[in-house]
């Protein structure tokens, strides 16, 4: 057969939705908490992201299946994930590179 | 498979339902990368600015309402678990259980909208309304507590970032009740249950992309500088 | 597996998706994605011929070097709505949405799109698009080139920058579910054995297309808003005023714009795929490097934008990131026209219209990339940025690649389409006008802007003038060339010779069903058991669920001579 993308019609456990549900409201606890917080460098801006991408990736897996679904769907979100990096990456390669080269 | 075939939800285009629910899954999913990039441009633009002009943000943002946006974030997760519940129900064929939950979903979704109605309306009796969004009452930023090295002029880009992205965001949120609206009223009628549910299902990952948008919206938003302001 | 027995069909089978049923209704509410192609097909007509009406003003006035026929703000507006109707309206919809539409799904052995209703909403979308569009060139027109580029668009332009934004914002959302539409059927609606390996190259090359569509249209959506809102209220990400980067627009507006190129020519590639493999009757030479140098396109395409920020203040360090990619970008290219050539070699070529205009693709496209290699040299660039010369770059792939392949596929599957033949004879001749027509317009413009001719202006220096003359003439044949084919295409659907189900003899599956086909394509499912261009002996290709022999309306079985 051609269709070969099975999606697994798993259905998840209650359990696992209520835990992730409790790690998402702990998850935005700490990242208010933290955000208060003066750490130093950029530290701030590093646990805000680790946390919200945390926080992004429970949602992804559990609340929208993608851990119980086909290949094809993970390919799909890591290619849109690909795609945001290279808008990101090579417009920032112009922005972050503008001062190297001394302007006489 | 041939008594699905009979269903009365298979489209005529497809073989049996199994395959419509595969399209159907694979199109919302294809959407929501076009949604990733819709709205990766403006994440972008925030990249930039924010790195270009840090204290000014930080200023911006600190006089963002924090506890609000905390129990926005809090609303915003509650009714995601209430969706993935939903969609739960359809698939365990509890029927009540699909109506109450889709019902909570929904109004948790109007609450969402409502504090940030209150929020935008803060901003605007202090004038941090950017540009000429509302004629004849220019933005004025005396009113933010600027940290030192900010630009004045820079807060303004700041609050029109914030109102693009958030703006934006609500859009979806407005989308999203709508299509909800559309997903109870078929639920009351009994249309979904274990063996046809994809309607729940991928109007499920329209709700939860939108809350992943805010995930993010809100650490870059309303924390980053935080706690510069001790 | 063996083909599908024959069978009779009762008369009721004869009915094709055209006369199944009538009247207006029948069409503007239809869900069968063949009506769709047709309704995108007359649409995207007819925005060509504005688009063409505005080509016509503009060699008009570079007749002579005085700014004599158009005023300066006249021909700024004349060129921008050129660039937008042919870019917007005509080149990104053109092969996907009538060629694409009207064949993936026949194909790929399926009975329509994924989403039929998504389908014809996205038609809907583009009319809309398309009328805003023609509001804004009606109330007073758009003078900012086809590029929008702020802080022109945003602060200083007195023209309908917003609506003509509102216009392309809107038809990009056509643009999105077309693409959508594809990606979600090629991957779910395969006939039972059509593997990936046995799709034919045009459905890799549309998925290829449909990746660019979903993952570039969105930024470039986000951007036209965020620049309407800019000129609309002064909030800014553009401007200046708040400290806010103009050149940032140029990157998120190229970031789709760039790959818009490749929806352009990616489709148009895939159709030349199938003349070059079909009308040489020989399988594809290097099937898997042709395939999957559609996707390192698509994803190469997305790496090379910086390019045409080389003298915008781009930070030189990116410029040579960008210029490297930009020349990666050439080697995907390169494979298909390498392995097109060989395909060619030891092959029965025929000469119908169709492949004429498949060899005039490979020919052209290869000096447009050239050329734009050129371009992607940083320090060539610098000398030729804004001049004819890039003008002629780019119409050598959008005219000479895309609308070349677009034509191509047009006359190649028109049969099949309309169940007519079209005048051969007048299509080899139109195909050559257009060839001639068309080199005559362009290669003189490479010589104009090398020597520093820059585009976008009324008036030029009177050195200049020989080349604008040739190109001028060069555009009234190429205009000839072109009306040529209209004319005797819709004389054809009434007058031309009823065409058999497959009158070229080939293995593809669109050829195995009637002319035109029934509303739901095939009257069983087809089960593929050949690989794509696998040549078999004519009696071994079938025709699938057989009409009864020899009845006027359609001939069963191939071959049969």
């Amino acid at each position: 057969m051609s269709v070969q993308l099975r999606m697994s019609e798993h259905i998840v456990p209650l359990r696992i939705y209520i835990t992730i549900f409790l790690a998402l409201l702990v998850g935005t606890g700490l990242t208010v908490w933290a955000g208060g917080h003066d750490f130093p460098g950029s530290l701030n801006v590093i646990i805000a992201l680790t946390i919200a991408v945390i926080k992004a990736t429970l949602v992804v897996l559990y609340f929208m299946h993608v851990r119980y679904s086909s290949r094809l769907i993970w390919v799909v979100f890591t290619a849109a994930l690909f795609w945001l990096g290279i808008l990101f990456a090579l417009t920032l390669s112009d922005y972050w590179t503008r001062g190297w080269l001394p302007i006489s | 498979m041939e008594h699905k075939a009979s269903h009365p939800a298979l489209q005529h285009h497809f073989e049996n339902l199994e395959q419509q629910r595969e399209a159907g899954t694979l199109g919302m999913w294809v959407f929501l990368v076009t949604e990733i990039m819709f709205f990766g441009g403006m994440f972008l633009a925030y990249t930039l600015y924010r790195t270009k002009y840090p204290q000014a943000f930080a200023s911006a943002s600190n006089h963002l309402s924090l506890p609000l946006g905390t129990i926005n974030t809090g609303v915003l997760i509650l009714s995601s678990f209430t969706m993935a519940l939903a969609v739960y129900s359809a698939q365990t064929g509890k029927r009540r259980g699909q109506i109450v939950c889709l019902a909570l979903t929904l109004l948790l979704g109007l609450t969402f909208l409502g504090i940030k109605a209150i929020e935008y309306h803060d901003k605007y009796v202090d004038h941090l309304i950017p540009g000429r969004l509302i004629p004849g009452r220019p933005f004025d930023a005396s009113g933010v507590h600027l940290l030192p090295g900010a630009a004045k002029q820079n807060v303004e880009m700041f609050y029109w970032i914030y109102f693009a992205m958030t703006g934006m965001h609500a859009v979806h949120m407005i989308i999203g009740v709508g299509l909800l609206s559309v997903i109870l009223y078929f639920a009351a009628r009994g249309r979904y249950g274990p063996e046809y549910h994809n309607p729940v299902e991928i109007s499920g990952l329209y709700w939860h992309f939108v809350d992943i948008i805010w995930i993010f919206l809100f650490p870059l938003l309303y924390l980053l500088g935080r706690h510069l302001e001790h | 597996m063996k083909a599908p027995e024959t069978f009779e069909i009762p008369a009721a089978a004869r009915v094709n998706y055209i006369n199944a049923q009538y009247g207006l209704k029948s069409w503007l509410l239809t869900k069968d994605h063949k009506r769709i192609a047709l309704l995108y097909l007359g649409s995207i007509t007819f925005f060509f011929f504005i688009g063409g009406l505005y080509a016509m003003m503009i060699r008009l006035e570079l007749l002579t070097p005085q700014g004599d026929f158009l005023s300066s703000t006249t021909y700024n507006k004349v060129f921008t709505q050129h660039g937008i109707i042919m870019v917007f309206f005509f080149l990104i919809p053109s092969i996907p949405a009538t060629l694409g539409n009207f064949l993936v799904p026949m194909m790929i052995g399926a009975k329509d799109l994924a989403f039929p209703r998504i389908n014809l909403l996205s038609w809907y979308i583009y009319l809309l698009g398309g009328v805003i569009t023609i509001y804004a060139l009606l109330a007073g027109g758009v003078d900012t080139g086809w590029t929008f580029y702020a802080p022109y668009s945003t602060t200083f332009s007195n023209s309908y920058v917003i609506a003509a934004g509102l216009g392309i914002f809107i038809s990009g959302f056509s643009s999105i579910l077309t693409g959508l539409n594809f990606i979600v059927t090629i991957h779910t609606m395969r006939a039972p054995g059509m593997t990936w390996f046995r799709l034919p190259l045009f459905i890799w090359a549309h998925y290829a297309t449909s990746l660019v569509m979903i993952l570039g249209t969105p930024v470039i959506a986000i951007t036209i808003l965020l620049l309407a809102f800019e000129r609309l209220a002064h909030v800014g990400i553009f401007d200046p005023a708040v400290g806010g980067d103009p050149v940032l627009f140029q990157h998120l507006f190229w970031f789709y714009s760039h790959p818009a190129v490749y929806i352009m020519v990616l489709p148009s590639m895939g159709v030349v795929s199938e003349l070059i493999a079909n009308f040489s009757r020989k399988n594809i030479f290097g099937y898997k490097f042709v395939a999957f140098s559609s996707l390192a396109i698509a994803v190469f395409g997305f790496l090379v934008w910086g390019h045409h920020l080389f003298v915008a203040s781009q930070s030189v360090y990116a410029g040579m990131i960008f210029s490297f990619l930009s020349f990666a970008v050439a080697i995907p290219s390169a494979i298909k026209v390498f392995n097109w050539t060989a395909t060619l070699y030891k092959g029965s070529i025929s000469f119908d219209t169709p492949m004429l205009y498949a060899l005039g693709f490979i020919g052209l496209f290869t000096i447009g990339g050239m050329t734009g290699l050129f371009l992607a040299s940083l320090a060539i660039d610098v000398h030729v940025s804004d001049t004819y010369f890039v003008v002629a770059h780019f119409h050598y792939i959008m005219v000479g690649g895309a609308l070349l392949g677009y034509l191509g596929g047009l006359h190649y599957w028109w049969p099949k389409i309309s169940g007519r033949m079209y005048p051969e004879g007048w299509g080899r001749f139109s195909a050559l006008v257009v060839f001639v027509g068309f080199n005559l317009t362009f290669l003189p413009q490479f010589v104009a802007g090398y020597l520093g001719m820059p585009r976008r202006y009324h008036a030029y220096p009177p050195e200049f003038q020989v080349f604008n003359v040739l190109s001028s003439a060069g555009a009234s044949i190429l205009g000839v060339g072109l009306l040529i084919p209209l004319i005797y295409l819709v004389w054809s659907m009434r007058y031309g010779k009823r065409a058999e189900a497959n009158p070229w003899h080939l293995p593809g599956l669109e050829w195995r069903t009637a002319s035109p086909p029934p509303t739901e394509n095939f009257l069983i499912t087809p089960v593929v058991t050949w690989e794509a261009y696998e040549f078999a002996p004519p009696e071994e290709m079938q025709v699938i669920g057989k009409f009864r022999e020899g009845t006027d309306l359609d001939a069963p079985i191939i071959g049969k001579s």
